[in-house]
């Protein structure tokens, strides 16, 4: 019960990251290799605007998700934006030279010991629920990432704007002869989903210690997620990413030495018997 | 008899080689080869390049007729990279000795790379065992530290303080394993006993539900057979967990003082560790470490405190032999003991293990703590001679 | 779908039935020349590595280049193949070419398993199925026992080739080795230029024309693949001879993230290209190994500006230049 719980902690990064990956490749059918350094960026920029600017915990669970997603645009107008008109593997190659850029410049001037994030102290402690004891700010976690993801889905297939969103992925040529700002909305869906990513890397800062490879590891799993998942789906990647987090932290108990590889088990099945993923549409 | 016949050629070397030492430098070039870009780039990395040449300096290499020169690389943790640089330097480069080389694996490789071409390689930075048993050579120098010798030092200190019930969390790879052999070893042998242990994928950011399986066992002291960022994650999320407040104490058997830097006191406090060299220990580390602050903007670990160490011995080795010949200078080095102001005094073991005082440590509180390194304070001093594992006869090379 | 940019031009279009052009001829009867004398100019381990890894790119853009597959995975089949040489060489006792032999085998039937699934999917799946499941691999290398975890197989011994010719001088295994990587992208440079070749870039340019044509499309990406995944293999093996070692290095993700680098700086779907792309990018992290981390940055800005700016590679632009496919 309390191992299942813990999964679902870990199940909320993985669904806030490949619901970033997801709503991403929505729209610029990109696969943002730069994710995982992204949200390693979004948790160096917590720890920097504390130690150098001293902004707390929750004011930068705001402004480095912000900060993250202004350098998202910027990259989608000065270099992704180039790549539309090739095939999509340029966009997967040249994120991939990002990440490797971004988490080489951080590990010279931070090196790879990591910095420590101390748990804001509204939630510190934790309460004990008899079957096990939960960090209060685990249970943030959970509760942050539920609100932020089923946020994203209300957005996108609830409202107008999601609408124009979904219609500009299916056809931005006509989209675009309604007057719509195409080009705009896919830089702000850009800005977005690397937004998600930052506030992930936030989040996780009290709880992981904040190095520059803490996104290159983490990446792959959550690619694997999003294969799973298929990309079709906004709560197909949200309930994939939560899904498997609860089986591997069952993995962890009862045969740990396979938790790692478990997800990329799951992968390969999923593959055989439904290449296109659990909620995902034929490519 | 072969100490004998080693310390006779020593005095020969040195009777002969004295008149000509006025007449010709010797050229001695110290490649220090060590991660520089990965996760031993603080403890090692440009640290232990600083530390060799302040040993330069100290030793006054110049003055006594030795043209010294420092040169450094990047293995980037890759045995390949590393055997790469290292064939070059000694091949081409003229490099007499290869200095630091934290990760087992390069280490082992360079190993025997050095061994071929008959130089010196002061090992200051690896941990594994294997250096001076399986794979032992006798141009191997492995001078700081071991893998057996930290799990040593902390499984009998917190056994005896009266932590019985281990429970450990091993990273699941070979050098995890065999941190947990040796502790189990040294636990049960002082009357303790592991009651559970789980294998942790590697590398691992979530410990949570490991930990919650230790919490389970009723353990006293949970081990952590793991190394880097995995300690520093499972230690952050041990506080978080309230792991160690409930009672459960935390034994590191391989953390470094950077690591303990990383997690703060708040959250490391009461953490046990094994360490050669601590720099808030006399007067003379202070002083040194100010020195060396200096350059580097932090304080030494064991690693770059044992680089300057070592090459402080062979410098002195290479001036008594006149010579850089990789067997004549082991032999010299093995034959004479060492006393420095790092380290304190000690000696080489045949099979080339560097046997000087270990100490327990334990991390400060918060409230004990009165500045950013002021980390440690000292709980036993465990004599060179029970710190290391004892020596195999078949690696024994002042015999044969 | 290709990668190529102008993959409606034939420029790299050579009939099957003509045999070798000339100027191809003559470039690989030069490069044969420079590398006889090579090991005598430069340091021979280095140039040794240089054509490992030539290879290595050559067997990946026959994937990429000609089976327009991005694979993102391809250090487990040159990392498996290191493992299973060096522990041929050094458990059982084999000798250097059979221990080459065994290694490349090793990846051809990992080759085998994960094709068969990954070709399943396309373009940026297929990418990523392959990064899955080439960090299997890695955990698998990372935890059993016969590949020594973090330590790797050390101290591999470098034995008699055919059980006659010793290979400890590092001339002898110099020219054991361009025989087995110049054998290597010779025969790569067959495989495109043969008829398999052409069908191979008639799926590429087109898959739905190359389906209704009565091809069985995804048995020759799964060959392609196979194929790669081999000559991968045989370059990981005859690497693990080279440094009497294989390690986790060689099996890690960021392995496959260079042999990428490799093809497309140099220039994919050239035939040359990838030899210029490894020669580069090895040629920078050994000169530029004391610059440390800043490895890894320099890295990903040839990548970006690759990417960018240069899409065609080095190789590629030159081709362009001269009219002729190189």
């Amino acid at each position: 019960m309390g191992q299942l719980f813990l999964g679902l902690i870990n199940g909320s990064f993985y669904a806030v990251l490949s619901l970033g990956l997801a709503v991403i490749f929505g729209l610029l059918n990109i696969i943002n290799f730069a994710h995982g350094a992204l949200y390693m960026m979004g948790a160096f920029i917590g720890w920097m605007l504390l130690n150098y600017a001293g902004i707390g915990y929750w004011p930068a669970l705001i402004l480095s998700p912000l900060i993250v997603g202004g350098f998202g645009i910027l990259l989608e107008r000065t270099m992704l934006s180039r790549l539309y008109h090739l095939d999509h593997l340029y966009g997967l190659l040249l994120t991939f030279g990002l990440a490797l850029i971004i988490q080489g410049l951080f590990r010279n001037y931070y090196g790879i010991s990591g910095m420590s994030y101390q748990i804001p102290a509204a939630l510190s402690g934790g309460q004990n629920l008899g079957f096990m004891f939960l960090p209060n700010y685990r249970a943030w976690v959970v509760l942050a990432s539920v609100v932020v993801c089923f946020g994203t889905w209300f957005m996108i297939e609830r409202t107008r704007l999601g609408a124009y969103l979904r219609a500009a992925t299916e056809n931005p040529v006509l989209v675009g002869a309604f007057g719509i700002n195409v080009p705009l909305m896919i830089t702000l869906t850009y800005g977005f989903g690397v937004a998600l990513a930052a506030f992930a890397g936030v989040l996780a800062a009290p709880i992981y210690s904040v190095n520059p490879n803490m996104g290159a590891d983490l990446i792959i799993v959550v690619f694997a997620v999003v294969v799973i998942g298929g990309m079709g789906s906004i709560m197909g990647a949200i309930l994939t990413g939560f899904g498997l987090g609860l089986v591997e932290g069952l993995a962890r108990v009862f045969y740990p030495e396979g938790s790692a590889v478990v997800i990329f088990v799951i992968m390969a099945i999923v593959l055989m018997i439904k290449p296109e993923g659990l909620f995902g549409r034929a490519v | 008899m072969i100490k004998r016949l080693a310390t006779c050629t020593t005095a020969l070397a040195l009777i002969a080689g004295a008149p000509t030492l006025a007449l010709a430098d010797i050229d001695v070039k110290l490649g220090v080869l060590n991660d520089r870009s990965g996760v031993y780039a603080d403890i090692a990395g440009e640290g232990s390049v600083i530390a060799a040449r302040m040993a330069v300096e100290d030793f006054d290499a110049a003055g006594k007729g030795l043209n010294v020169e420092v040169i450094s690389a990047d293995h980037q943790n890759k045995p390949d990279v590393g055997s790469n640089i290292v064939r070059q330097w000694l091949d081409q480069e003229g490099v007499t000795a290869i200095v630091d080389v934290p990760t087992s694996s390069v280490a082992l490789a360079v190993a025997q790379i050095v061994a071929d071409a008959n130089k010196i390689f002061l090992a200051s930075g690896p941990g594994s065992t294997a250096l001076t048993r399986e794979q032992c050579a006798p141009t191997t120098i492995h001078w700081t530290y071991d893998t057996a010798a930290l799990a040593n030092g902390t499984g009998k200190a917190v056994t005896d303080a009266g932590g019985k019930k281990w429970f450990f969390l091993t990273a699941d790879y070979a050098f995890g394993h065999s941190l947990e052999e040796n502790t189990t070893k040294v636990v049960e042998a002082n009357g303790g006993e592991v009651v559970g242990s789980v294998n942790v994928p590697f590398p691992a950011t979530d410990f949570s539900s490991f930990l919650l399986q230790a919490q389970g066992s009723g353990a006293d002291v949970i081990g952590l057979a793991n190394a880097g960022g995995d300690t520093i994650n499972a230690i952050k999320q041990a506080a978080e967990f309230g792991v160690t407040q409930a009672g459960q104490k935390l034994a590191g058997l391989l953390i470094f003082i950077n690591d303990v830097h990383a997690l703060g006191p708040q959250t490391a406090q009461g953490l046990q560790l094994t360490s050669a060299f601590y720099w808030d220990t006399d007067d003379a580390t202070r002083a040194w470490t100010e020195r060396f602050e200096k350059e580097r903007g932090a304080k030494p670990s064991m690693i770059t405190a044992g680089v300057y160490s070592s090459v402080l011995h062979y410098l002195a080795a290479v001036e008594a032999t006149g010579s850089t010949d990789g067997d004549k200078v082991a032999a010299w080095m093995k034959a004479n003991p060492f006393e420095d102001a790092l380290l304190g005094k000690g000696y080489v073991r045949g099979d080339g293990r560097g046997i000087h005082d270990m100490y327990l440590y334990e991390v400060k509180s918060p409230d004990e703590s009165t500045g950013e390194w002021d980390l440690f304070k000292k709980i036993s001093t465990i004599p060179g001679e029970e710190a290391f594992l004892p020596m195999l006869p078949e690696c024994d090379f002042t015999k044969s | 779908m290709a990668l190529t940019e102008n993959q409606g031009d034939e420029r790299i279009h050579v009939p099957p039935s003509a045999g070798m052009p000339v100027l191809h001829k003559v470039i690989f009867l030069v490069l044969l020349a420079f590398l006889m004398v090579l090991p005598f100019m430069v340091y021979p381990v280095f140039a040794m590595k240089v054509m490992c890894f030539a290879l290595f790119a050559a067997a990946f853009n026959l994937l990429l280049g000609f089976g327009g597959l991005l694979s993102f995975g391809h250090a487990a089949f040159f990392g498996t193949a290191s493992y299973v040489a060096a522990h041929a060489a050094k458990v059982w006792g084999l000798t250097p070419e059979l221990a080459v032999l065994a290694g490349t085998g090793a990846a051809a039937l990992l080759g085998l398993a994960i094709g068969a699934l990954a070709v399943r999917r396309q373009g940026i799946y297929f990418a990523m199925v392959t990064l899955a499941f080439a960090q299997m691999v890695y955990f698998f290398a990372l935890q059993t026992e016969f590949t020594g975890g973090e330590d790797g197989i050390q101290s591999v011994p470098r034995g008699d080739l055919f059980g006659l010719i010793s290979l400890q001088d590092n001339i002898a295994l110099y020219f054991f080795v361009l025989a087995v990587t110049f054998g290597g992208v010779l025969f790569l440079y067959r495989i495109t230029h043969s008829p398999f070749g052409q069908v191979l870039k008639a799926i590429r340019e087109n898959e739905a024309r190359a389906i209704s044509l009565g091809y069985n499309v995804n048995r020759y990406k799964l060959l392609v693949f196979v194929l790669s995944a081999t000559f991968a293999g045989l370059a990981g093996a005859t690497k693990s001879q080279v440094f009497q070692l294989a390690s986790l290095t060689d099996v890690h993700w960021s392995m496959s993230g260079e042999v990428v680098l490799m093809t497309l700086l140099g220039g994919m779907g050239t035939i040359f290209g990838p030899l210029v792309g490894a020669a580069v990018i090895v040629t920078m992290q050994n000169y530029l190994a004391t610059f440390g981390a800043w490895v890894t940055v320099i890295q990903g800005v040839i990548f970006v500006l690759s990417v960018l700016l240069f899409r065609e590679g080095i190789v590629g632009v030159i081709s362009r230049r001269f009219k002729r496919p190189l």
